[in-house]
């Protein structure tokens, strides 16, 4: 039996990160992805400090990201305490990146995030937070990302994303039944049940939300519960 | 309570670290033969290549020195593939604790992804570390490689097939998952540890 249930949390909105990580971890979330919005040099090293004092709570897996852009960075945030990174532009500007953080750090560690959107039957990948369109298709750039030794895919569909009307299971699915690495759905969580039809139609790996858990919309516990009752097997001993 | 993490060349320790410490426990991180030995316990974490890190170890002596402790020893991730005989990961003879050979992950069917890389049950537990679990506690995993049934088997998994997710031989424990990263289940593995 393999885990099909975990929820990531991203820590993107408001709260007290140290506060909302703890919350998260102690209401069962199997993993908390934090991502940096700061840009600035002296962002970074409050950022570095905010992932130490997050990390130091947590007994579950922890993922960053945000402004990586060479191995020094990925180095700082697992000293920090990161269990893995997440990239995502830099991925795309210079994809030997993957391989290097693969190489010394082990696949494990590199999550590499895809921002696609869907235009015209093809969907197409993005940078700069969605805002810079590439000439790169969503799945030769996950294979791509898959045979350079990323560890796990984190895929956001831009049309799903905040309208919270469920996940890109179309899309999911045919990445999850390509790749030979976890695929985590991201993007459209409004309701449970589209946390279960992630898994079920989008063979999704795992599931990733923000806003539905930070506004307190879907308590974590509950949709563990449901998902159980839904017959995914989630882990709800915590 | 001396506790010590085997300093090598195999990965993120930090999250032992923060784990232990969420427990009262202050660790140091040494590779050396006499802190080790005289440690009260023994950690040999791990995450990394499986013949790089016997490289290692060898090149600094600590081989010998880890068979060599008395004390309890817990074996991480690949802190437990190194104390078993072989690992099919850069075709490398290991430690030998466990008279046991780690093979690859070899998928049967589509969906079963290698690495293993999430939560999962335990089951058949037998060892001190799993002190009041019942069973079907889920636990963290990330790895390729595994360690087959055996008679050393202290908890098994079910990822492609049945395995040895943990190993218990006299002194020397092993856990495949990473306890630092299992949540309250994993906190209790290594309360439990510190406490034997």
């Amino acid at each position: 039996m393999t885990v099909k249930g975990t929820n990531f949390v991203n820590l993107r909105t408001a709260g007290d990160p140290v506060e909302l990580g703890r919350l998260y971890s102690e209401q069962g979330a199997d993993e908390l992805v934090f991502l940096d919005i700061t840009a600035s040099h002296e962002g970074r090293k409050t950022f570095a400090d905010m992932v130490k004092r997050v990390a130091a709570t947590l007994s579950i897996p922890f993922t960053v990201g945000g402004g990586i852009n060479e191995l020094s960075d990925v180095d700082r945030l697992l000293s920090a305490g990161a269990d893995k990174v997440s990239i995502n532009s830099a991925a795309l500007r210079c994809p030997e990146l993957i391989n290097e953080i693969a190489a010394h750090f082990g696949s494990q560690v590199c999550v590499v995030a895809i921002d696609a959107k869907q235009s015209d039957e093809e969907w197409i990948c993005y940078t700069h937070g969605g805002r810079r369109p590439t000439d790169r298709r969503l799945l030769d750039w996950a294979r791509e990302v898959n045979d350079r030794g990323a560890g796990e895919i984190l895929f956001t569909s831009m049309d799903h994303d905040g309208v919270k009307t469920g996940f890109a299971n179309e899309a999911l699915a045919q990445l999850a039944d390509t790749l030979s690495i976890p695929v985590i759905a991201s993007g459209g969580a409004g309701a449970k049940e589209h946390f279960r039809d992630a898994f079920t139609l989008g063979h999704a790996d795992a599931a990733l939300a923000a806003s539905v858990f930070h506004f307190g919309e879907i308590g974590i516990a509950e949709l563990k519960e449901y998902l159980h009752s839904e017959g995914i097997a989630v882990r709800r001993d915590i | 309570m001396k506790v010590a993490i085997v300093k090598y060349n195999a990965g993120n320790i930090y999250s032992v670290i923060n784990a232990l410490r969420r427990l009262g426990v202050e660790p140091i991180l040494t590779d050396d033969p006499e802190e080790l030995a005289c440690a009260d316990k023994v950690i040999f974490p791990g995450q990394g290549e499986a013949s790089n890190a016997m490289r290692y170890l060898r090149a600094h002596n600590l081989d010998r020195v880890i068979t060599q402790l008395r004390q309890p020893l817990l074996g991480i991730c690949i802190g437990q593939q190194l104390l078993c005989r072989h690992s099919e990961e850069g075709n490398t003879d290991c430690l030998g604790i466990f008279d046991v050979d780690v093979v690859k992950f070899q998928p049967k069917e589509q969906g079963q992804k290698v690495p293993h890389m999430g939560w999962n049950t335990l089951e058949q537990l037998k060892s001190d570390i799993f002190k009041g679990f019942e069973g079907n506690e889920y636990a963290y995993f990330v790895h390729s490689y595994y360690v087959p049934l055996c008679s050393w088997a202290a908890a098994t998994t079910d990822y492609i097939q049945p395995y040895a997710s943990a190993l218990h031989r006299d002194n020397f424990y092993a856990t495949q998952f990473h306890p630092e990263k299992s949540g309250s289940v994993g906190e209790r593995i290594l309360k439990n540890f510190l406490e034997l």
